[in-house]
């Protein structure tokens, strides 16, 4: 599904590289986690992925589903089936979260040729998909994320997810400022959506959130590539040793 | 020799100079001055004041950031007249008193009829045929009061040239909202209205203002709240890109009484709305608010809120939310102001001016000020000017929002706090409605 390939990514405005040659592959189905520690540019790469300014590729590319994903404008990224869930959910008074919620969907249906959503419809899967969530109706009228605890940020990021339906979801570092309730909330949202025809890239720092989400495949990421892959048990491994064994190993 | 001219003519208008005042008699000669019947003294009144302080000029302190030479002018250019608004009319679901002006002039025919409305509603023009009104109490006397520390020339010279208006006296509720619905008859006209509003004690209304007005056009509201009296002032103008526009309201309110008026202003080559507004009893409300959208794209956009807040009793609340969005070298202009009397004791003073500038070439302009004479009060102002917010832009893309709808969705989101002051839900969301509609078309930045 997704396809990374040596992928160089340097900032616009600087000199300074942050992805050297980073190749994954995530086939339809599957969950792979990349763990790393801090500026190993596991960010960058979730950004580079949905197509945010002020990266430049400098070599290498990503596709989904055999398309360039690196020609395409986020918005038509999105609407071919990618979902970033950010780090930092972003607050945008003034914008109603249905409003935010219905635009994104009927946009994307429009964008593939499907017919906008009814109110009435929307409203139905909008409240069912909420209700997983604990989200209340209170959340849903407020603006974007405005005045949102972390973790009712981060549900709202999977309830866009629940609601918009994508292939293939990148989570970045969602786990974090999540206290565990918070976290088996969102854990819980993720395993529902699991299917054979869509796939996940879970960045995080930490092995805890693999305990609630299965990973089928682990990579570690240092200094912009993958310098291990393996299986859930690479994760335990960090766990219990930190980073500093496998990277030494690496090099 | 035109000095030896001011000499003779008025020797007591040592601050306008000779130049102004010939410019302030040609521009008084283009115009047909009615004589006033119950409005005769007020009139004559404001052209002495008028002549004394002649006409505005880039040196004046409330002048610095607007020219006034195009206000200034004997006769604006002519505009021709478009033959259909791109948007629908607004408000025209409700159930409401509709009074329709072409080039400045009441219309009776196409207005509701008056009669067993439950308000006092009189039309200027007839009703100025006669020496006694109730309105003479009001008449240029609240331009009067305003006229001090700010000269307003042509708030002045609306009170001496104006041709028609409303003249409309609430006692009670006021079962329906008063829609003055305006629409251009000629390519030149410059037109100059005055409406009279008179809420007494408890009364409350809602007025609201639509449509174009003349090539260039001067207009006014004298607003007098009785205590407890409640106005909401919902006005949404939609010039023609030449457009030269002059407007003013003068409030006065008075005890426990609620003043809110909110503009939205679209297009317009040169536009200038002046809000002046005193307390004179307390634990009085007034709130202020604007919505300005200017594209520069058609022509010069340029629009100045000037506005001038008094303090003149106790525990009394004031709020200027002004926001404008700006793109294509459209230029903004905020001046505000709260003034805190000695003895106005647990003022509560709040002024937010801000600026979307959507490109590089756009300006803004603010001036915010505070002056306090009490010891007891929370005064408070803000001034922003900021470009689109890019991490919420590419949230809103990463969704599959395409650019030009997210960027619609930020401007209204910028909007937001200037439009939660038209309290009506239904006339709130019909401004936004619009507000959206004119953005969409504009989107492509």
């Amino acid at each position: 599904m997704l396809k990374i390939d040596n992928l160089h990514v340097k900032l616009e405005d600087e000199d300074k590289q942050i992805l050297k040659g980073l190749s994954l592959e995530v086939p339809a189905g599957e969950v792979h986690a990349i763990m790393g520690p801090n500026g190993s540019g596991k960010s960058t790469l979730s950004y580079v992925l949905s197509g945010r300014d002020g990266y430049e590729v400098t070599e290498g590319g990503a596709s989904l589903d055999g398309e360039d994903l690196l020609e395409m404008e986020p918005e038509e990224r999105a609407a071919a089936g990618l979902f970033l869930a950010f780090q930092y959910p972003v607050e945008i008074p003034g914008v109603g979260n249905m409003t935010f919620l219905r635009t994104a969907l009927n946009a994307q249906r429009k964008a593939r040729g499907l017919d906008e959503m009814s109110s009435g419809d929307f409203l139905k899967l909008v409240r069912e998909k909420a209700k997983a969530l604990k989200i209340d109706a209170d959340m849903l009228k407020r603006p974007v994320n405005v005045g949102f605890s972390g973790g009712e940020k981060k549900r709202n990021e999977i309830l866009q997810m629940a609601m918009l339906e994508p292939r293939m979801c990148i989570m970045d570092e969602t786990d974090s400022g999540l206290d565990v309730d918070a976290m088996r909330l969102v854990a819980d949202g993720v395993n529902a959506l699991r299917s054979p025809d869509r796939s996940f890239l879970v960045i995080t720092h930490y092995q805890r959130l693999l305990d609630h989400i299965q990973p089928d495949v682990v990579h570690i990421m240092a200094d912009g590539r993958i310098v291990r892959t393996g299986g859930p048990e690479l994760a335990l491994e960090v766990e219990k040793n930190g980073y500093g064994d496998l990277l030494a190993e690496a090099d | 020799m035109a000095e030896a001219a001011v000499q003779t003519k008025d020797v007591t208008a040592p601050a306008a100079g000779a130049r102004s005042v010939d410019a302030l008699a040609a521009r008084l000669d283009a115009l047909a001055v009615p004589k006033g019947g119950f409005t005769a003294a007020a009139r004559a009144d404001a052209l002495a004041r008028l002549q004394a302080m002649g006409l505005p000029g880039p040196r004046d302190e409330y002048w610095r950031y607007t020219d006034p030479k195009a206000f200034n002018a004997p006769v604006p250019q002519p505009i021709p007249i478009e033959e259909k608004a791109p948007d629908s009319p607004l408000f025209t679901d409700l159930d409401r008193i509709v009074l329709v002006f072409v080039d400045g002039q009441f219309i009776a025919q196409e207005s509701t009829d008056l009669a067993g409305q439950g308000l006092e509603i009189d039309i200027l023009s007839a009703a100025d045929q006669g020496a006694d009104h109730w309105a003479a109490d009001l008449y240029g006397v609240l331009e009067t009061a305003g006229q001090n520390p700010v000269k307003r020339p042509f708030a002045a010279l609306n009170t001496v040239a104006a041709t028609d208006g409303v003249l409309i006296r609430v006692t009670g509720k006021a079962e329906k909202p008063v829609h003055i619905l305006h629409r251009r008859g000629s390519a030149d006209a410059d037109v100059t209205w005055h409406h009279v509003i008179r809420l007494e004690e408890g009364a409350e209304l809602t007025l609201l203002e639509t449509g174009m007005v003349g090539a260039r056009s001067n207009g006014m509201i004298e607003a007098d709240l009785a205590a407890g009296a409640k106005l909401h002032h919902i006005a949404a103008k939609r010039a023609g890109h030449q457009k030269l526009g002059f407007s003013a309201i003068f409030a006065r309110v008075a005890t426990e009484a609620q003043f809110k008026s909110f503009t939205l202003s679209v297009n317009g080559t040169l536009m200038r709305h002046e809000g002046v507004i005193e307390f004179v009893g307390d634990d009085a409300v007034a709130h202020i608010a604007a919505a300005v959208l200017g594209d520069g794209a058609k022509g010069p956009f340029h629009h100045d809120d000037t506005v001038f807040v008094t303090h003149g009793a106790e525990r009394c609340e004031s709020r200027q939310v002004f926001k404008k969005v700006l793109k294509n070298g459209a230029k903004g202009v905020f001046q505000g102001k709260i003034l805190v009397k000695p003895g106005a004791q647990k003022t509560d003073g709040y002024q937010i001016s801000q600026a979307l500038l959507l490109d590089e070439d756009s300006q803004f302009l603010a001036k915010p000020e505070l002056e306090i004479y009490a010891d007891d009060v929370v005064c408070s102002h803000g001034s922003t000017t900021g470009a689109l917010d890019e991490t919420a832009l590419f949230y809103l893309r990463s969704r599959g929002v395409p650019r030009d709808r997210a960027i619609v969705l930020l401007v209204l989101s910028f909007l937001a706090d200037a439009l939660e002051e038209v309290e009506d839900e239904a006339l709130r969301g019909q401004i936004n409605d619009r507000l959206e509609a004119w953005l969409t078309r504009r989107a492509k930045i």
